[in-house]
């Protein structure tokens, strides 16, 4: 198949993954000034684990006392994504978990990528399913361009130009055993991400 | 992952669809909390519920689960329709694809009709129950009943009461179940046990008693009473005695037993008020369960855009 001819470059390492998730989180608390009314929802899979991540470093960096005073949340779109129906095998669908009410909260989407700014739209959808948040912003560790719809992340770990056929992927420990953001060619032409 | 245009039965799933079919279910269950209980997955596709018997809970529970992924729904009340003047059930499968229906939910009083519609049409076709054969939602919600309430299925002993010999809900249950990897017994008047049923692995027995002891789930199947006309049984009475499950055999069984029913009840005859409201019945959840489940087989079959 396509691996064979398929260049990977590593253009983040596990110790720049961490200052930035640091970067990150800083970046955020100086903007709200505090974490109250703070809701970081992660998008899975990674999108979780980042989210988890950044409130971890908001108590290493003494922004907050306790993890639990952020609001934590999960969130799973594919029953929002809009191409449901063209697709061939309906994807697994993970746990979606937001145990309170986003009404008038500050919301923090995190990702692991930004692309076209698809799964932020139904992301977005589905939180307004759940209650009228004061406000959304998204934190993304990666931002690779080509979006396709008016979608603006608030706080960027690092931007990436590339072209559409080549694929970012983040690893993270917790899902893939690793911490590295690899680029890769696919050399056949069918990208995806 | 899941490579079916429908669902027809249990019986040709494998334990690992079975098992897809129950974790999907979950975050639709979970789903029912919230105050907004719709996701707008299936916005645009139109799900038929062809009934060729009279339904109101099973064809209620597909109308809510279509309606909370945002399908439109048709109810075809057979009763009122062109069927009684005639038309055949593939020229009805036909002109309601023509209507561009996705899903067409069917019940029938003969075996294999959703087969026969899924031979001939493009729809996706589910079985809501057809003749003695299957009742495949059913067969689901009741394995997920059984996994939410004891955490696991195979090893479970698991006793079926009444008509197996008419029962679809048997059926369908008796395949998951041994294909989940309990252990089935069933348990009735010899006239409505089928024959040859032990060669599905499952335990026959005619002394409800004797049945009940150490089971971890009864199913209790509802009887109809127009089988004691056919002289399949001698008297409601009877079947009350031998095979009523009622408040002096539920303390013979496992203090942690799960009572279960598909519905609608007979108070007084296959069940008594007693058991029926009781802390091990949990039949109000089966209809719970049933909705998040039939979410998920209306989820899983939308994939395969070459085939809808």
């Amino acid at each position: 198949m396509a691996e064979m001819h398929d260049a990977i470059k590593v253009v983040m390492t596990k110790e720049e993954i961490s200052r930035t998730v640091k970067r990150l989180a800083a970046e955020i608390v100086e903007k709200h000034g505090n974490v109250k009314n703070l809701v970081i929802i992660g998008i899975q899979t990674r999108g979780v684990h980042l989210a988890r991540r950044i409130i971890n470093e908001m108590v290493a960096a003494q922004l907050t006392p306790s993890a639990d005073d952020v609001a934590f949340g999960k969130l799973d779109i594919t029953l929002y994504r809009d191409d449901i129906s063209t697709i061939s095998t309906t994807p697994l669908i993970r746990e979606t978990e937001i145990p309170f009410d986003i009404t008038d909260k500050k919301i923090i989407l995190v990702d692991d990528v930004v692309f076209t700014g698809r799964s932020i739209r139904a992301a977005m959808d589905e939180l307004m399913d759940f209650g009228r948040p004061r406000s959304i912003e998204l934190a993304v560790l990666v931002d690779r361009g080509h979006r396709e719809l008016p979608i603006e992340p608030n706080y960027v770990g690092k931007k990436f130009v590339t072209a559409r056929e080549e694929s970012i992927s983040v690893e993270l420990e917790e899902v893939d055993g690793q911490d590295r953001i690899v680029l890769k060619t696919i050399s056949s032409g069918d990208a995806h991400v | 992952m899941f490579n079916h245009k429908d669902l027809l039965d249990l019986e040709h799933l494998d334990k690992k669809e079975i098992e897809l079919i129950l974790e999907t279910a979950k975050p639709f269950k979970s789903m029912f909390t919230r105050s907004i209980k719709k996701v707008p997955t299936l916005r645009g596709k139109t799900v038929v519920n062809l009934f060729y018997e009279p339904s109101t809970r099973t064809r209620t529970s597909f109308e809510i689960a279509s309606k909370r992924l945002s399908a439109d729904v048709v109810n075809v009340a057979v009763a009122n329709s062109s069927v009684v003047k005639g038309e055949s059930l593939i020229d009805t499968g036909k002109v309601l694809e023509a209507m561009k229906a996705d899903f067409i939910i069917i019940r029938h009083s003969l075996a294999g009709a959703p087969a026969i519609l899924a031979r001939n049409l493009n729809a996706r076709i589910i079985n809501a129950g057809d003749g003695f054969h299957e009742h495949p939602t059913q067969g689901l919600l009741d394995m997920y009943t059984i996994l939410e309430k004891k955490k696991r299925i195979a090893g479970l002993k698991v006793l079926l009461v009444g008509d197996i010999l008419h029962s679809r809900v048997a059926k369908s249950n008796i395949w998951a179940l041994k294909k989940m990897g309990a252990d089935v017994r069933v348990v009735g008047p010899p006239t409505l046990i089928p024959p040859a049923i032990e060669d599905f692995g499952v335990k026959v027995f005619y002394d409800l008693d004797e049945a009940l002891k150490d089971v971890d789930v009864i199913n209790i199947l509802r009887i109809q009473l127009e089988r004691q006309q056919d002289n399949l049984f001698p008297s409601v009475h009877e079947y009350v005695a031998l095979y009523q499950m009622n408040g002096d055999r539920l303390r013979l069984a496992k203090h942690d037993v799960l009572i279960m029913h598909p519905g609608p009840m007979n108070r007084g005859i296959e069940i008594s008020s007693e058991v029926a409201d009781s802390a091990a019945a949990v039949i109000n959840e089966q209809v719970t369960n049933g909705i998040a489940v039939r979410m998920a087989v209306l989820y899983l079959l939308s994939g395969q855009k070459d085939k809808i």
